[in-house]
């Protein structure tokens, strides 16, 4: 053996070394460095005094002790190490890596600036956000979501075609809160209000999995985008809401009433451009931070499971008929979304490979007594509308009921397949992420069609 | 005879800062001295020695610098502040009071002079 092979084995083995030392989450890539640095001194040492090159690598990790000794120490003094924290600039350690993140959060930010200056725009026209609640109920989302899906297809890297496509279905939301003669008062104005979102968070969607449409594994991280999305936005709501609150507290306290600047400004601007930061935030702490969504998921299963069955068993105990109001369909239809997001969170954190425990039982418990109450409060609203006619609410809460309850009850069955060990995991996950367009062209015929079908009632 | 871990652990801080005070210097250097001044009785490990060198640059006792040596390698260098000199003599004054409480109650009690202690180690 040459004295530059034995150097070059010496530095494999090295390199492998500082590879096992780099996975401990409590040293740093300086303190790897610090220790390798060490260890390099001791080789030195070794190597002078007629040892080989690799047995006085050996002799040289052994007099270090064990990586978990050494780490445990490393840990007593750094201890938050161990909470994992999402840098949000700078400092970050891989020089790549850095880059791209100072990138991300430039992007980031002139794209929330985008958004607050563009909710802003229609004030120039003499808008405000404060009178004119019907034009901003439902134009919000334009003002929001083109510019995280800007942040998005910039991320992926979007082919223009599908820019193109979004570009074109932004411009079609844009026609269906405008275009049509909807009154302020009218239920059309309500439905569009709630469905040009879910249609617009669809074309967001598409800027997510821009990278490749058609994967199921692409799609299913999109739901996981969503419910970390919605975590972030709500945290962010609560902490937007202490931070208006000592506004007004201070600002009172010396005679200024900021309500002028509030409502014209850090409502709207932040509200809309909370949704990009968001947006950056799961993107950027994707690998960071424990997923937050599949943890309620998991702590809520067993409660709502539970909560249906006393719901049924006092049912079927009391024989009492349902009074059905007319707020219950849409009450029952977020039972149903809620049973549903249950359901797909837990799928999104599960292992596929997994045999099926308990929790799955549980899952379908949850599942078939939700389709169970579902169906007998189909049943009352059927007969009433029926008897009645339909409005545009009615039709679109009939319909969505049908759409959760098609999806459920064959999730239901695919569930059962798989505590049966008849079916793969991979079925119920298809299943799930295949049925995400049927959720978006409904929400887009709600939007673009209903109105005029119900003469914009 | 082998110093027991817990005393290792008591005098790390005054230890190190010592060797600190003499000029500045780097993990390796440091575990190689204390090594010579102990003539090796002193059972140091790296897991006690880094620790603590972060320690004390945290609470401002030394300060700390990446240099390059040879080729692509780069060395932390430690360097003792102001504050680290304070608690240094800090030390060395609790040190001293300790030292000598021992020496008192020991020659006291005439156990400094018995032959049956073994002292030869020193020698």
């Amino acid at each position: 053996m040459t004295p530059q092979d034995d150097q070059d084995g010496l530095e494999a083995q090295f390199a492998q070394w500082r590879q096992y030392v780099e996975r401990r989450p409590e040293l740093r890539k300086s303190d790897t460095e610090e220790l390798e640095d060490h260890l390099r001194g001791s080789v030195e040492e070794l190597t002078s005094v007629g040892l080989r090159a690799d047995e006085a690598f050996l002799v040289a990790v052994k007099r270090m002790g064990g990586l978990d000794d050494l780490s445990r120490e490393f840990a007593r003094e750094h201890s938050e190490r161990l909470w994992k924290q999402l840098v949000l600039t700078g400092e970050t350690e891989g020089a790549v890596e850095g880059t791209r993140s100072r990138r991300d959060l430039f992007a980031m930010v002139i794209c929330a600036a985008g958004a607050a200056i563009s909710v802003k725009v229609p004030a120039l026209f003499g808008l405000s956000f404060e009178h004119d609640g019907a034009f901003y109920g439902l134009n919000i989302s334009l003002f929001a979501f083109p510019w995280l899906a800007a942040f998005l297809a910039w991320r992926r890297q979007a082919a223009r075609g599908l820019i193109g496509v979004m570009l074109a279905l932004f411009a079609l939301g844009a026609v269906a809160a405008n275009a049509y003669p909807i009154g302020e008062e009218s239920q059309s104005a309500v439905t569009t209000g709630i469905h040009l979102p879910i249609a617009l968070w669809f074309v967001v969607g598409l800027a997510y999995v821009a990278d490749d449409v058609r994967s199921s594994r692409r799609r299913m991280d999109f739901i996981r985008f969503t419910g970390e999305w919605f975590v972030y936005l709500a945290l962010m709501a609560a902490g937007g809401g202490v931070l208006t609150a000592f506004v007004f507290g201070t600002f009172k306290a010396i005679g200024i009433v900021p309500e002028d600047a509030m409502a014209q400004w850090l409502l709207p601007c932040g509200g809309v451009a909370a949704v990009v930061v968001a947006g950056w935030l799961v993107e950027a702490k994707q690998s960071v931070v424990e997923n937050m969504a599949p943890v309620l998921a998991r702590l809520f299963t067993p409660l709502f499971a539970l909560v249906l069955l006393a719901f049924l068993v006092a049912f079927g105990w009391t024989g009492a008929g349902l009074d059905i109001e007319r707020e219950a369909l849409i009450l029952f239809d977020l039972l149903l979304a809620v049973v549903l997001g249950l359901l797909l969170y837990s799928l999104s954190a599960r292992d596929p490979l997994a045999s099926p425990n308990i929790f799955d039982r549980l899952q379908l418990v949850l599942v078939v007594s939700a389709l169970v109450i579902d169906v007998l409060v189909l049943f009352e609203i059927t007969g009433r509308i029926t008897e009645y006619g339909t409005t545009p609410n009615k039709a679109a809460a009939l319909g969505e009921n049908v759409i959760l309850l098609a999806n459920l009850a064959w999730s239901a069955w695919l569930v059962l397949g798989f505590v049966r060990r008849r079916t793969p995991f991979a079925a119920l996950e298809r299943w799930q992420t295949g049925y995400l367009p049927v959720y978006a062209v409904w929400a887009w015929i709600v939007a673009l069609v209903f109105p005029p079908l119900f003469s914009y009632l | 005879m082998r110093v027991t871990k817990d005393l290792v652990a008591a005098s790390a801080t005054p230890m190190v800062l010592g060797i600190l005070s003499e000029g500045e210097s780097y993990g390796y250097a440091i575990l190689r001295r204390i090594n010579d001044l102990s003539g090796g009785e002193l059972d140091w490990t790296e897991g006690l020695l880094y620790p603590l060198l972060h320690r004390l640059e945290r609470l401002g006792h030394v300060e700390s610098s990446w240099q390059s040596v040879t080729g692509e390698r780069r060395r932390k260098y430690y360097r003792i502040t102001e504050s680290g000199l304070a608690e240094l003599a800090e030390q060395r004054r609790q040190w001293n009071t300790v030292v000598d409480a021992l020496k008192k109650v020991w020659l006291d009690s005439g156990e400094w002079t018995l032959p049956a202690i073994p002292l030869e180690g020193r020698a």
